[in-house]
């Protein structure tokens, strides 16, 4: 074990995991994070704070994920290269892990164009694969990235990185994983599944590598909240991947008089049956932002229930 | 080449307020290629500023001329007798050109009369494009001759990231994906191998990170 982290041990001891997401909010208020962590609490290992998700200025995912902790619930810190150079990020990190922080996900960080300061410097030091490389060398070689020894205590992270099966070039996306692992990656996070053969072969291709042995993969899932938002992650978000069917699905509900929520609720359901039958999956990663409360309906309807 | 482009002619109107003696210089290097800072443009410019003026009851006096190139110690030399003789000069070339008047003429205001906005390429008429960002420690014989310093929008050393998609960047559907098109090419070489190695962190002090850069060739000197 390189943290100890809850997280890491539910992994390590073969149990499906299951981590939820909470965005810090665009103010100073620690009871908007209290509130949603109260929601997640006993439906997950543990929770991923974003760091400034789609660039637009967020309380900061260290200083969330210190008032997460003190709700008693364990966070995986976001850190992405886009808004702090190699200094920053090895400064951070030093404090996070003083902090009691033991998840980390590595990201580079969505582009600053489609936040609320588009006019801002995107740092872009180093990218998602070194960084994972320089915080293993801190870890386990006690380096900084320039080389210098780190003397004292180094930080402990058990290490995360995304992957996104339905970005092109698709026969490219395995190898890119394998690259994230063999740069430090110790569990992966994947982009929202809702094209089911997409990922399935992405995962076929990430067995054919035997990637799936060296790390710990984690799908990633959201329940569609309405047609709207199925609709507007289909045409607008880019790397997503949303099939006709799951809007379908959500219509077919609509025009039967039921609840569409419900519906969304039932699919995300479905999805989180479906990878766990496949072989290399790992745990799943509930991603229902700004709709904290449905994880624990998702959880229990999935029979994730209860977390060790 | 060096390309640019003509800043709003109210901006260069802003600039020249209350300026009656004007010399508006072009360079006959880059920008001229570009048609944004040549003969023809210092022309045109010229005539917009003394209509515009003399609409406004200010008339300006406008002295037209063009170097060779603006970035060369000995073309520059050659306005020393006339400098004094203008309130401005109102420079057509690039930010380096811009730059050097004002090094050489310490006490002639000169202004920019461009936005100098890359190092790219003619794609087709009135189309130029980005190549290279000049980051001083070149990485293309890794990259298949393509760019990620310059093209892609995260400089990614490590892509393509997730959010290529048919063969587009994230940022815009007119913006391709350099990552996909290196994947391409290197696939089409039969050199995908070279995208198994990490790419190390960069080293960014060659570029504009490791302060204003210089090179001396004591081989070349006199």
């Amino acid at each position: 074990m390189k943290s100890g982290s809850n997280l890491e041990k539910v992994l390590t001891s073969g149990q499906f995991a299951v981590t939820g997401e909470l965005g810090p909010p665009k103010n100073a208020d620690a009871e908007v994070i209290r509130t949603k962590a109260r929601l997640l609490k006993g439906c997950v290992d543990a929770v991923n704070i974003t760091d400034c998700q789609t660039a637009i200025v967020r309380m900061s995912s260290i200083a969330s994920s210190v008032i997460l902790m003190e709700e008693g619930l364990e966070p995986v810190t976001q850190m992405t290269c886009r808004d702090r150079n190699r200094i920053a990020i090895q400064s951070d990190l030093l404090g996070a892990s003083a902090l009691g922080m033991k998840n980390l996900l590595c990201l580079t960080g969505d582009h600053h164009k489609f936040g609320n300061h588009p006019n801002a410097v995107g740092v872009f030091d180093m990218d998602s694969v070194q960084l994972l490389q320089m915080v293993k060398n801190m870890r386990d070689e006690k380096v900084f990235q320039c080389g210098e020894e780190l003397k004292g205590t180094e930080p402990k992270f058990f290490l995360g990185a995304a992957a996104n099966p339905f970005a092109d070039p698709f026969e490219f996306r395995a190898l890119r994983l394998a690259k994230k692992v063999v740069a430090g990656a110790q569990f992966i996070q994947t982009q929202l599944v809702y094209n089911l053969e997409r990922f399935a072969a992405w995962m076929e291709a990430v067995r054919d590598l035997g990637v799936h042995e060296q790390c710990y993969i984690m799908a990633g899932v959201t329940p569609p909240k309405s047609i709207g938002m199925a609709k507007y992650m289909k045409n607008n978000v880019p790397g997503l991947d949303v099939p006709d069917e799951v809007i379908a699905r959500l219509k077919g509900a609509k025009d039967a008089k039921k609840d569409v929520k419900e519906e969304g609720i039932n699919l995300c359901v479905d999805i989180i049956n479906q990878v766990k039958e496949i072989e290399g999956v790992a745990g799943v990663h509930i991603m229902a932002i700004e709709w904290e409360s449905a994880v624990p309906e998702i959880a229990k309807r999935a029979g994730l229930l209860p977390r060790p | 080449m060096i390309v640019g482009e003509r800043k709003p002619i109210q901006e260069i109107v802003g600039m020249l307020k209350g300026m009656k003696k004007v010399l508006i210089l072009g360079c006959g290097g880059c920008v001229s290629v570009c048609s944004a800072g040549g003969e023809k443009e210092v022309e045109i410019l010229a005539s917009i500023l003394r209509i515009d003026r003399k609409k406004g009851g200010e008339p300006i006096e406008t002295i037209e001329k063009t170097l060779p190139r603006q970035c060369d110690t000995e073309y520059l030399e050659g306005l020393k007798d006339e400098a004094g003789n203008y309130d401005a000069i109102l420079s057509m070339a690039c930010g380096v050109g811009v730059n050097y008047l004002a090094d050489m003429y310490p006490t002639t205001l000169v202004f920019p009369a461009l936005n100098t906005s890359f190092m790219g390429v003619s794609e087709e008429q009135g189309v130029w494009s980005e190549r290279c960002a000049g980051c001083g420690d070149c990485v293309l014989d890794r990259t298949g001759g393509l760019c990620p310093i310059a093209r892609c929008s995260k400089r990614l050393l490590n892509g393509p990231c997730g959010g290529s998609q048919n063969g587009k960047c994230e940022i815009s559907p007119n913006v391709a994906c350099v990552w996909q098109l290196i994947y391409d090419r290197l696939k089409g070489l039969n050199q995908l191998e070279k995208l198994k190695e990490i790419f190390p962190v960069k080293d960014w002090s060659t570029s504009l990170h490791g302060g204003p850069r210089k090179i001396v060739r004591e081989d070349l000197k006199l």
